[in-house]
């Protein structure tokens, strides 16, 4: 099955397998073991394009990747993009955190009850259809252009994706699990927590990650809307002075710590919460 | 020949025997438009296995739900140990047809789950669970998850789980549907093993008719929708013979044709 070039081998075909196809095999054989290599290849190629697309360039206002990776070290450096980010992340943080907790249990409760879902589900709807950009600004007029704005427009966009997916999370478990639990005599308290919450993790899951994904539009929103704090800041006095790497920098980072942090999420989910998963 | 295979026909009404764990009386189901079973009346006898047998869509499922407690009758009640239930008890466990295994769970969590509802420490349902999974042949797949198992693996940890409470009926849905067919002979006689050692009440969901004749002290026929019962059959096959000599013997092939020759006039 595997073309393990053994000296042997390599003898036997009387040196058919060269040195090349040797390293080949190599790669291809640890490329189908580890995944990140393919992540890496996939990086490579989007920062190679990046990078000849501003030689070129396109447009006078797009820096190479190469300057954009400088004018991300500038700033980390010159002290200007941690302290961005401590103000970004207090209305992201606060209002994830709100979001997560509020929208699972909403949810869960939406899933469980039939009653809480017809109170509910029709205002989540509406809110996760409504374009919640054009809506942004009304909330500076109640809640002015401080936090509290801002960690309401992270939960404006974060929360009705939170909760739709805890509903159909638990409306989706397997019926025939809840029927085994009743089987056993299982009290509707551990037919919810042994059987629906664990059966319905997965989607939970992929809709805290919308959830946070949306999160991150929210408050990139609320600092280019409301008023430019933070990341939003950077982004937008940069643009203002024409420094376009630098902008392009804070872009780029606010996307990476985005991408970051989802996957973080999908490791912490994968390592406690679905132990059938690990093993392959 | 030592084997003595003769099936007697017994008439549906009078069916009433002197040691009935679960009664079921005047059993009618209806799903709104739908009627799924009518005026069912059976008795299943302590400690003895018995067939639901019957074409497909006809309640055999539904019934043995009803008797579960896991669905409501529209009509009629259901008796355990002259008791009418209403709900699951533990006196009942079921096998389900498409496993009802947990994925998240390792095979010794989920056949130790009915011992985990009712309050009882990990160690000692650890003991009973690994005991029964001895007893089924799952011995060395405790740490597996269910998605490493085959099919009729998988069944397994489901009859394992259903022996770990102890109940006194076991209510089988159709529990070797997932097998192919060299296991599947080889599970029916595991499965009269285990009926042997454990002395529990049986009742059993199958669409095979050798399956049936071979493993039931009863085999109860339904009738298409509306399910009733239209015929009770007890092939009283001498089990001590070798499984190969009952399945050629002559007896035991009369009463498949007999079976097959009362299904046949539905599946016309
Ligand atoms: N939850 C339900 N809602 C509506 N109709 C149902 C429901 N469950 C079963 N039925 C109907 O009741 C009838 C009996 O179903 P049941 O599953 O008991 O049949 P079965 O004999 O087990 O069939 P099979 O051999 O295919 O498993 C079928 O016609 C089915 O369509
Ligand atoms: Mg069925």
């Amino acid at each position: 099955m595997h073309m393990a070039a053994t000296p042997q081998k390599v003898g036997a075909t009387g040196g058919a397998t060269d040195g090349s196809s040797t390293l080949a095999d190599m790669i291809a054989d640890f490329a189908t073991r580890r995944k990140s290599l393919w992540v890496l290849v996939s990086l490579a190629t989007l920062f190679t394009a990046w990078e000849i697309a501003g030689r070129v360039p396109i447009s006078f206002a797009f820096p190479t990747f190469l300057e954009t990776v400088s004018a991300l070290l500038e700033m980390a450096f010159d002290g200007t993009l941690l302290p961005a980010y401590a103000i970004t992340f207090q209305p992201l943080v606060i209002g994830v955190a709100v979001s997560a907790v509020l929208g699972i249990g909403l949810g869960i409760v939406m899933g469980l009850s039939d009653k809480a879902e017809w109170l509910l589900a029709p205002v989540f709807i509406v809110l996760q259809a409504a374009p919640m950009a054009a809506l942004v600004p009304l909330v500076t007029f109640i809640y002015g252009i401080g936090l509290v704005a801002k960690t309401l427009a992270v939960i404006m966009l974060a929360l009705p994706v939170i909760v739709l997916n805890s509903y159909k999370a638990v409306r989706h478990v397997n019926p025939s699990l809840v029927d085994m639990c009743r089987s056993f005599q299982g009290s509707r308290l551990q037919q919810i927590f042994k059987i629906i919450i664990p059966d319905a993790t997965p989607v939970l899951f992929a809709g805290l990650r919308l959830g946070i994904a949306a999160g991150f539009i929210g408050v990139m929103l609320a600092e280019l809307l409301i008023t430019p704090t933070g990341i939003g800041d950077l982004i937008t006095y940069h643009r203002s002075i024409a420094n376009y790497a630098h902008m392009y920098a804070a872009v780029a980072s606010i996307i990476a710590v985005s991408t970051l942090t989802l996957a973080g999420l999908q490791y912490v989910e994968v390592r406690f919460l679905r132990p059938e998963k690990r093993r392959k | 020949m030592a084997t003595s295979i003769s099936a007697r026909v017994a008439n549906p009404a009078a069916t009433t025997t002197s040691d009935a764990i679960v009664e079921v009386r005047d059993i009618g189901k209806r799903y709104g438009d739908i009627e799924a079973l009518r005026g069912i009346n059976l008795e299943f006898e302590r400690g003895k296995l018995t067939t639901l047998l019957g074409p497909s869509g006809c309640g055999k499922t539904t019934l043995l739900k009803i008797i579960a407690g896991l669905v409501p009758a529209t009509s009629g009640d259901i008796r355990v140990n002259g008791k009418v239930v209403t709900g699951p008890g533990p006196e009942r466990a079921f096998v389900f047809q498409d496993f009802a295994l947990m994925p998240w769970a390792t095979v010794l969590r989920n056949v130790a789950f009915g011992l985990e509802l009712k309050g009882i420490g990990l160690a000692e349902r650890n003991r009973t669970a690994r005991h029964y999974i001895a007893e089924v042949g799952l011995s060395g797949f405790e740490e597996k998850y269910p998605h490493e198992l085959s099919g009729g693996m998988r069944q397994r940890v489901g009859i394992a789980r259903a022996f770990a409470v102890n109940a006194d009926v076991l209510l089988l849905d159709e529990p070797f549907s997932a097998v192919d067919e060299q296991n599947r002979r080889k599970f029916q006689e595991d499965l009269l093993m285990l009926v042997e050692k454990e002395r529990k009440t049986f009742l059993f969901v199958t669409h095979s008719i050798e399956e049936a004749v071979y493993v039931s002290d009863r085999i109860v026929l339904l009738s298409p929708r509306p399910g009733r019962v239209s015929q009770i059959i007890e092939p009283s096959i001498d089990r001590s013979a070798a499984p190969d000599v009952i399945r050629r013997d002559k007896g035991y092939l009369d009463v498949v044709e007999e079976i097959w020759q009362g299904l046949r006039q539905y599946a016309e």
